[in-house]
């Protein structure tokens, strides 16, 4: 329960304020709703390696919740390396047009 | 048998007539051409159907086989889908060159010899970059022209290879190779630069993106996917390709991640997925090659979705950056959900047509114990999700409110993004559909309960990890320089400073010239005299009156001389 509320203040749209006004999916309600079962499908399917063995070829992967674990890591991992070659490698969006018509 | 016209031929009857005629007539060449091909390309049977001679070299246009069939296949499907999509809003000249540009990749599916697969290879250059060029802006041609020069220096490429096996073996069939030579290398080399393998992937990322919002669905489905089909046919088990095919997928991912542009984060996407199909043919056993065919067949419909998805957006916005657009759900409810069912299909998610496509790739894997190439391509398969199964529905039409409220897709558009969509969803839930007609014999059942239960946890969280890392992935407006830089950049520097060099010794030589002229001119003034000396000057040395005295003196002295040199002798 800790987990599920500590995400749903993680701010999904940042920039906006959708009033209760908007669109039924930009509410914040429906954005907390939305959070909340994100988290119990998150939670389901893990716990369903119960039921269900996953075979794994190599042992690692059958090891319980090794997905979870493994997909959450990949995609941290990759994210920061991205970060990190961004740094040397972002440039302005003009760059090549403003090179290149000179 | 009766006779029948070869599929490309159809096609390209097809892309002429669509210029000479109007209305009605112009909407069904673009519609009914793609299905008349179909119907041809189910008549190809097994085997060598035509041959011609040619200089000596038996050429045969059209050879059919199972997983020719299947690349041929989806690429009239495609042509026909992007056709509907596009014909009302298309320029009537990107059709044609689109159509033609269908019928380069149908000819190189039935090319049966190495010298008809280079023609259409060529055919399909050509009008890709016809293809890019209607994006119509300087941008569009800018990156068309570094396309075609890509392209055709990939042709030449791919032709020296073809002339080396033609000279050194003899024989031009189309037949698996392995790359131990120059020859087969240079084969290897032009089709990998097809593929938009390293180190030039970029011509990509560059030019589609570049291109009309109806263009680029074409474009995202044919060069690549022929080369796949390529790489099949000639160079199965090819070891190279595992490691291409690996960086490819990693590629793709990390430029898509760090990409603003909509339509560029599915390009980087498709360099992503190809990698997936590369890395299967070079594992090259019956279940990987399987994949590979299955795959690319999968994700022509699931990119094409994206890219149409992606199209109605920019079409009904002009905007093409995730900066700009946002919170698009509202009044593109179709888009949305036709752009998500793609995007849940490339991720590979149970039940959509990516997930019983891509397994089979990552068995292949598996049953060879490549254990390193297995775990990256189940890190691949949840970057995947990162990069193109939420990044892109999310900053398109959730992420914030635009204040953009543009009107949902054309009912064309909206009708071939529903067909792709249901194609998507079909072949998730109906596999054997797709199983029957791959090249070879499938024992395969993807829905084993342990492995949806593994890919679910792994895109879930990776879901998980995208919302947490949100902050980490806010829009700039940059690009990501690439291995192009090299040549868009890199060398015009050097090309400058090699000029600024060349007209520094270009002054210098002029200068020295100036001097030696100038001392000559003094020297030849001293002796002969100039024009001036006639105003009372002093005259030039030799020009001057001498006294009688010294001419006696020099004519006696060489006298003497010479009277001395005849008795020495």
């Amino acid at each position: 329960m800790s987990m599920e509320t500590e995400k749903s203040k993680n701010p999904l749209s940042p920039g906006s304020t959708p009033g209760e006004s908007d669109a039924w999916l930009a509410r914040p309600a429906t954005i907390r709703l939305l959070w909340r079962v994100f988290t119990a499908v998150l939670v389901l399917s893990v716990m369903v390696q119960l039921l269900f063995k996953v075979k794994g070829y190599f042992g690692l992967d059958g090891w319980f919740g090794f997905g979870a674990l493994y997909g959450f890591l990949s995609c941290v991992l990759m994210v920061l390396f991205a970060k990190f070659l961004g740094r040397f490698l972002k440039r302005d969006e003009q760059y090549h047009r403003v090179d290149e018509n000179d | 048998m009766i006779e029948f016209l070869p599929p490309a031929l159809i096609m390209l009857i097809g892309a002429l007539l669509i210029g000479p005629t109007r209305g009605a007539w112009r909407s069904a060449v673009v519609l009914l051409t793609p299905l008349l091909t179909l119907v041809a390309i189910w008549q190809v049977p097994d085997g060598v159907v035509t041959t011609i001679s040619f200089l000596e070299y038996p050429i045969e246009p059209l050879e059919g086989s199972p997983v020719r069939r299947l690349f041929a296949t989806i690429f009239a499907i495609m042509a026909f889908a992007g056709g509907l999509f596009a014909y009302r809003q298309a320029k009537w000249y990107e059709l044609a060159a689109a159509f033609a540009y269908a019928a380069g990749a149908i000819g190189v599916s039935f090319a049966g010899d190495l010298i008809s697969l280079f023609l259409f290879w060529e055919l399909m250059a050509l009008f890709s970059t016809v293809v890019v060029w209607c994006g119509g802006t300087p941008a569009a041609r800018a990156a068309g022209i570094r396309y075609a020069v890509m392209h055709l220096i990939g042709g030449v490429i791919l032709k020296v290879g073809i002339e080396g096996v033609m000279v050194h073996t003899g024989s031009i069939e189309v037949q698996p190779m392995l790359a131990v030579n120059f020859d087969t290398w240079m084969i290897l080399i032009g089709i990998l630069i097809n593929a938009a393998a390293p180190p030039i992937s970029a011509w990509l990322s560059d030019a589609y993106p570049e291109s009309s919002p109806t263009g680029s669905v074409f474009l995202s489905a044919f060069t690549t996917k022929t080369a796949v089909l390529a790489l099949i046919l000639l160079f199965p088990g090819e070891p190279v390709l595992i490691g291409v095919g690996l960086y490819m997928v990693m590629y793709g991912i990390i430029y898509a991640l760090l990409e603003n542009d909509i339509r560029r984060i599915l390009a980087f996407s498709i360099v992503n997925q190809v990698g997936f199909m590369v890395c299967a043919v070079g594992i090259g056993t019956q279940m990987a090659i399987n994949g590979a065919a299955a795959h690319a067949f999968a994700h022509i419909l699931y990119k094409a979705l994206l890219f149409m998805s992606a199209g109605v957006v920019i079409y009904r916005t002009g905007f093409n950056k995730c900066t700009e657009v946002g919170g698009l759900f509202r009044t593109m409810p179709l888009t949305a959900v036709c752009g998500i069912v793609g995007a849940m299909a490339i991720s590979g998610f149970p039940l959509t047509s990516g997930f019983t496509t891509k397994t089979l790739i990552s068995q292949a894997a598996a049953d060879q114990g490549l254990v390193a190439v297995y775990f990256l391509l189940a890190a691949a398969s949840a970057g995947v999700f990162l990069h193109a199964g939420i990044k892109f529905p999310w900053f398109v039409f959730f992420q914030r409110d635009s204040g953009l409220r543009p009107k949902d897709a054309p009912w064309n558009m909206g009708a071939a993004m529903v067909l792709f969509s249901l194609l998507c969803i079909l072949f998730g839930v109906a596999p054997e559909l797709l199983y029957r007609f791959l090249p070879y014999p499938v024992d395969y059942q993807p829905y084993s309960p342990g492995k949806v239960v593994l890919y679910l946890q792994l895109l879930l969280f990776s879901g998980l990890a995208f919302f947490l890392l949100l902050p980490l992935m806010r829009r700039t407006n940059t690009i990501t320089l690439d291995t192009d830089w090299i040549w868009r950049v890199g060398l015009r520097h050097v090309w400058s400073s090699g000029e600024s060099l060349l007209g520094r010794a270009s002054a210098l030589l002029s200068a020295s010239r100036t001097r030696v002229m100038t001392l000559t001119y003094g020297r030849a003034n001293f002796y002969f005299g100039g024009q001036e000396s006639r105003d009372g000057a002093p005259r030039g040395v030799f020009a001057r009156a001498w006294p009688i005295g010294t001419t006696a003196i020099w004519i006696a002295l060489l006298l003497t001389a010479y009277v001395t040199f005849y008795y020495l002798d």
